[in-house]
């Protein structure tokens, strides 16, 4: 594939992300997940899982954190030097941000108009409901044979799930998973 | 205050914000509030809450959504441009970093046993959530199909969010229209 028609099938992919990324954060990862891992193969879904993971315990929002990801990973593994996988991050970073900066100037201006508005609510009435669905889905999507190996991995999901429902601090439980892994899966 | 000087201020907030809030979205809510209500006073609390759900109902992250309002509010759309480059730019460095480091890595066995532990966290880490969303998103026994058909339909028959997001838009604003009609009658008769 060509660089620059790689970096258009980037920015477009991304561009979509950001413009059909509602809910933010999770409700964004199964929109992500089609467009990279499904439709272009860019990366793995177990890559596309240690991505996540990787998010969940570094600064910023995950929309962002796979922008810059996936747009280094995509072009380096097509085999171009790593100069070109920064111009790829780049690309990337700046399609998902480009709906949010237009749909949001656009809002901000009209402000006081939508606040109340009740079509911007009647939008929002089915919207909210389905983006749990989609959070839902995200953690269903993930949950397949090469993230889950045997049945430790379910021990490991089980002990995290209850955990965090107390509220343990969630970079606390990656470390404490990765620590699991390495003596739970000798070599 | 200089004009730049202005400029520099809301990028560093900015900065400051995307620099410091892990796992993105309503973990950096409070911070956020504290730098524009608190501390600088750039917007009144109620405004922030309004704001707040703006940018909750526009696609997009939530901490870019926001730092765009605040940018545009304080300096037109080039401060728009300034805390966006703010919120975006921690990220963009510390992710670029880990994905030069650990494509050479990746492959490393001992990377490999230590992400095996860590991918089933991560989907726990996204199912845990889920309960108490759900309650502030409002679902209730009576939409509860909601979010039931939207995730097999994600999951099984893999619908794509794109068509899931227009068709909850689309359904919420027939049913505005229905109940409209429905109330519009009732009045017609009485």
């Amino acid at each position: 594939m060509e660089l620059i028609d790689l970096y258009l099938a980037l920015f477009l992919s991304f561009l979509k992300i950001g413009l059909f990324g509602f809910g933010g954060g999770y409700a964004m990862l199964p929109l992500i997940q089609r467009e990279v891992v499904d439709l272009h193969g860019w990366i793995s879904v177990s890559d596309f899982t240690d991505i996540v993971a990787i998010s969940q315990t570094t600064p910023g929002p995950i929309a962002f954190n796979s922008a810059t990801y996936i747009g280094y990973t995509a072009v380096t593994n097509m085999g171009y030097a790593q100069g070109y996988g920064i111009v790829g991050s780049a690309v990337c970073t700046l399609a998902v941000s480009i709906p949010s900066l237009i749909l949001m100037t656009i809002v901000t201006v009209s402000f006081f108009r939508l606040k109340n508005n009740p079509w911007m609510q009647a939008s929002l009435s089915v919207l909210k409901p389905a983006i749990i669905g989609l959070i839902a889905s995200a953690a269903l999507l993930l949950m397949n044979d090469y993230n889950f190996v045997d049945y430790k991995s379910w021990i490991i999901f089980g002990a995290v799930l209850v955990a965090s429902l107390k509220k343990v601090d969630p970079i606390l439980l990656i470390v404490l998973s990765g620590v699991a892994g390495f003596f739970l899966y000798p070599a | 205050m200089g004009r730049i000087k202005q400029y520099w201020e809301i990028f560093l907030v900015f900065f400051k914000i995307g620099a410091f809030t892990f796992g993105g979205g309503y973990a950096m809510i409070p911070l956020i509030r504290n730098e524009v209500v608190g501390k600088k006073n750039w917007l009144e609390d109620d405004e922030f809450m309004d704001m707040l759900a703006l940018a909750q109902s526009m696609p997009g992250p939530i901490s870019l959504n926001t730092a765009i309002f605040v940018g545009r509010k304080r300096l037109g759309f080039r401060g728009s441009l300034a805390t966006s480059a703010g919120i975006i730019l921690p990220s963009f460095i510390v992710i670029l970093i880990i994905a030069m480091v650990f494509t050479q890595f990746k492959d490393n066995p001992v990377v490999e046993r230590v992400f095996k532990g860590i991918r089933p966290a991560v989907v726990a880490l996204i199912a845990a959530p889920l309960l108490g969303l759900g309650k502030s998103a409002g679902v209730k026994l009576t939409n509860l199909w909601i979010p039931v058909v939207v995730a097999l339909s994600v999951w099984l028959l893999k619908v794509s969010p794109v068509y899931i997001i227009l068709a909850a838009i689309l359904l919420g604003i027939l049913h505005y229209i229905y109940l409209k009609r429905i109330t519009k009658k009732k009045h017609g008769t009485d």
